[in-house]
């Protein structure tokens, strides 16, 4: 791989420690996947900020970076294990929300944002059509790169995290356009309805897609709601980066219609991913916003929530940026009126549910669904509708 | 035996080589307390990974793996080195933040389970 000079002094360690150790990250990972040389980024999003997953020695590499590191681009984080303010409400023991508390204090001092979210693109954190990125959470990875036109590898935390450090990110996948050309049709007969269909849809086909680009036919419209879920279940049952969507998404026409492995995707298709995606069991848990919900969504929940009084514990997971917003709009009062709670700068799949004693966990997102099992909790996949239904 | 690979990330480490023909994940498949593989169905189940040379085809898994590497390094519990078919992301960025020595184009079939091996660099000697 071919490096500037001033790449080459930073590799040295003449910018410091923690941008050395940063090079070393991307060079190497340049040399695994055929980078010939690093291009400048300018946007990172940056996960691995649950304590959860961390641990000790990770607050140790973030403090051991912090010494000397310092973003140099915008960069925000993914959510934390619990709410940053309201973590006692949340039933959050103290000694794990000292250790979280400690980790967002460490990437702050990077110069990171702690927007704490998995829809940057809601909260401030933007990149135009073409824009060369590093993100790591992998549902905003897929939005990014197929509804925004941004272009981003699937990062790691550490990786994204030393784009952002560096300014720098290798130049190889979903970089080139090559690497963007779409490897399987999906013709798409069932009639979608809701995000949740949305959602069952990308948990199939993510299935079968693996890590190639879906490019879909046959969607009549499609809303940010719909897409936002779509990217995270496309990601979270497959390893998919990016998929196009014709006459939807901006690289559609674009994008070469080679011969391509076909699929489809029928009524009895999307009722299969529904019932695969749920569980037996009286849901105790539910959980809405995965990813984190927009304010239309916060609107439609808070109009269903009004003047009810809750059974079951309910979260409503949102960015604190989105929060603000319903708080102004009183959506947030009428929410947490029925006793439902607003959980910002966290999920249901990284904190530390498992732990609070919930076994059945109801939730509108299959990529919830997904990491919920693999957490040892039991899921039902239900409709927004009837989540809020369960949990009345 | 002498074997050339690709530098991952630079260093000298000497031990008995644990060898498998399954990829692993750290995070999930590793217990970080203790330095065994505890993934359910793994050849290596059971196996402490703790001062071994780690010969495995490629990492799988969360990216969180790296952190759990570097979690092993930081108590004494990481393997002296690790020899890959062909490295990827979770493991090359776990290497390089914990310092292990991680060389990758291997042809893991050469080294036979429990036998000494030596790394410099990019050179595997057995």
């Amino acid at each position: 791989m071919k490096l500037s000079q001033t790449e080459s002094s930073m590799l040295a360690g003449k910018e410091g420690r923690a941008t050395q150790k940063c090079m070393e990250i991307l060079v190497a990972l340049g040399e695994i996947y055929g980078a010939d040389r690093l291009i400048p980024v300018s946007s990172a999003q940056v996960s691995g900020v649950s304590y959860k997953n961390l641990g000790d020695a990770g607050i140790e590499f973030l403090d051991e970076l912090a010494v000397d590191g310092r973003a140099r681009v915008k960069s925000t984080l993914n959510p934390a294990g619990m709410d940053l303010s309201s973590w006692k409400e949340q039933r959050i023991n103290e000694e794990f929300a000292r250790k979280q508390l400690e980790v967002i204090g460490a990437y702050t001092r990077l110069g990171l944002e702690p927007a704490c979210t998995c829809t940057p693109y809601l909260a401030g954190n933007l990149p135009a059509f073409s824009e060369h990125i590093a993100w790591s959470e992998s549902s905003a990875v897929v939005y990014a790169n197929s509804v925004l036109g941004a272009r981003t590898n699937r990062e790691g935390g550490p990786s994204a995290l030393a784009a952002s450090l560096t300014g720098r990110t290798p130049y190889y996948g979903y970089h080139l356009d090559e690497g963007r050309t779409p490897t399987l049709r999906v013709e798409v007969s069932a009639l979608l309805e809701s995000p949740e269909d949305f959602s069952a849809m990308g948990y199939y086909v993510g299935k079968v897609a693996r890590n190639g680009v879906p490019y879909f036919r046959g969607v009549e419209s499609a809303g940010l709601e719909d897409l936002k879920t779509l990217s995270a279940a496309l990601a979270s049952s497959g390893g998919v980066a990016m998929f196009h969507m014709e006459g939807i998404t901006p690289e559609a026409n674009m994008a070469p219609k080679q011969s391509m492995d076909s699929l489809s995707f029928d009524s009895g298709d999307l009722r299969n991913a529904r019932e695969t995606l749920s569980d037996s069991g009286q849901p105790d848990f539910i959980a809405v916003g995965c990813p984190h919900c927009s304010l239309t969504e916060l609107a439609t929940i808070a109009q269903r929530l009004k003047g009810r009084t809750l059974k079951r514990e309910l979260w409503v997971c949102c960015s604190r940026a989105v929060k603000e917003l319903a708080d102004k709009t009183g959506y947030s009062r009428t929410i947490e009126a029925s006793g439902a709670r607003l959980a910002c700068d966290t999920c249901m799949v990284v904190a530390p549910i498992e732990s609070m004693g919930f076994t059945v966990v109801a939730t509108n997102s299959a990529k919830a669904c997904h990491y919920l099992r693999n957490n040892g909790l039991r899921v039902r996949f239900l409709p927004l509708e009837k989540c809020l239904e369960e949990a009345m | 035996m002498k074997l050339v690979g690709r530098v991952i990330y630079r260093g000298n480490a000497e031990g008995k080589a644990l060898v498998t023909s399954q990829p692993l994940s750290f995070y999930g498949g590793v217990d970080p307390a203790t330095g065994k593989i505890v993934e359910k169905g793994h050849e290596l189940a059971g196996e402490s990974i703790v001062g071994r040379i780690l010969v495995f085809p490629n990492g799988k898994g969360s990216t969180v793996g790296s952190y759990i590497l570097y979690r092993l390094r930081s108590s004494g519990l990481a393997p002296a080195a690790i020899i890959n078919r062909e490295c990827e992301t979770i493991v090359a960025v776990g290497a390089i933040i914990s310092s292990i020595p991680c060389v990758d184009k291997i042809e893991l079939g050469k080294i036979a389970p429990g036998v000494r091996v030596s790394i410099d660099g990019a050179l595997v000697q057995l």
